[in-house]
C-alpha cells in the first residue's frame, strides 16, 4: 500500500561556486524508505560531499517512521561534518519537521533556489 | 453534513502498514464535508495515520489475523476519531521527543507518533480496554480551531 520511495542523486553548484549534492526523493517516506533514503546517502563518497540538499518536492506522505529515517541521515551527516538543508516540503510537513526540531540541524526552504542561496 | 445529529463512518483496516492511508483518506473526506480548512485536514490526516500505525505495530503487534477499527463521528462543530486495536493499551505516555538527544544517539530516532498526535489535534486520549483488549485512542479536532 505504501508507494515505493525513489531517490536520485544530482550534483550541482551553489551560487558561491561550491559543489552541492542533491538527494531527490519521490513517493512516500516511511519505515520502508530506509534503503532509498539512508542507503542512497551512505553510497555517497563522504569525503567529497560537504553540502547536501534534500529535495522533498515529489514526496506526498511522510510519517513518524520516515522522519526517523531522515534523522538517522542527519546524524550521519553531522558526524561527517556535512551541512544539510531541505526544500520542497509542503506547508504541513514544514510544520511537522519544525515541531520535532529538525530545523535545528537542517534548514528548511521552499525551493531549491532559496536552499542554494543559503549555503 | 448540517444538523445537530452526529454522523458516524466506520472503517476496518487490515493490520498491515500502509493501510493507514485508507483511514487518512476517509478522515480527510469527512473533515472536508464538515468544512474544515485545508491545514486542519492535513493535521488530522497525520494524527490519524500515526494512531493507525501505532495500532498496527504496537496494539496488534503486526498480527495480520487482527484488524484495526476506525470510527469517525462527525458532530456539528467537531470530529471525533477512535482508532481501536486488540492491544492492552499503553502503560505510560512516552517522554516528549528531544531532537538533541536523538542526534547524539541518546534516544531512539523513532517514537514521535504520540507526540505528533497530541500536537496536531485538540484532544487526544488513550484508553485501555477493560477486557485486556479493544484499547483505543480517541482524537478530537474542533471546527472553529484556526478558522
Amino acid at each position: 500500500m505504501q508507494s515505493e520511495t525513489k531517490s536520485r542523486v544530482d550534483q550541482i553548484t551553489s551560487p558561491a561556486g561550491q559543489p552541492v549534492t542533491v538527494l531527490r526523493f519521490e513517493g512516500d517516506i516511511a519505515s520502508t524508505s530506509k534503503a532509498a533514503v539512508l542507503g542512497t546517502y551512505q553510497a555517497l563518497p563522504k569525503s567529497e560531499v560537504k553540502l547536501l540538499l534534500l529535495d522533498f518536492t515529489k514526496v506526498d506522505y511522510i510519517n513518524s517512521s520516515g522522519i526517523a529515517v531522515i534523522i538517522q541521515l542527519l546524524i550521519e551527516a553531522a558526524g561527517a561534518g556535512q551541512k544539510v538543508s531541505a526544500f520542497g516540503l509542503s506547508a504541513h510537513f514544514n510544520k511537522v519537521f519544525t515541531m520535532v526540531g529538525i530545523t535545528k540541524y537542517a534548514g528548511l526552504f521552499p525551493t531549491q533556489v532559496e536552499a542554494l542561496a543559503s549555503l | 453534513m448540517s444538523g445537530k445529529k452526529s454522523t458516524t463512518v466506520e472503517v476496518r483496516l487490515p493490520t498491515r502498514l500502509g493501510f493507514e492511508k485508507v483511514a487518512m483518506a476517509t478522515a480527510s473526506s469527512v473533515a472536508k464535508l464538515m468544512g474544515f480548512p485545508d491545514d486542519r485536514v492535513e493535521d488530522l490526516k497525520t494524527a490519524v495515520a500515526e494512531a493507525c500505525i501505532n495500532a498496527i505495530e504496537h496494539g496488534n503487534s503486526l498480527n495480520e489475523k487482527l484488524s484495526v477499527g476506525v470510527v469517525l463521528s462527525a458532530g456539528t462543530d467537531e470530529l471525533e476519531v477512535k482508532v481501536i486495536d486488540d492491544g492492552t493499551g499503553i502503560k505510560h505516555q512516552p517522554a516528549k521527543p528531544d531532537i538533541d538527544r536523538k542526534m547524539h544517539g541518546e534516544e531512539d530516532p523513532r517514537g514521535m507518533g504520540m507526540f505528533l498526535i497530541q500536537a496536531l489535534v485538540d484532544e487526544a486520549e488513550w484508553v485501555a480496554g477493560t477486557d485486556g483488549k479493544s484499547s483505543y485512542v480517541r482524537l478530537v479536532i474542533k471546527l472553529d480551531k484556526g478558522a
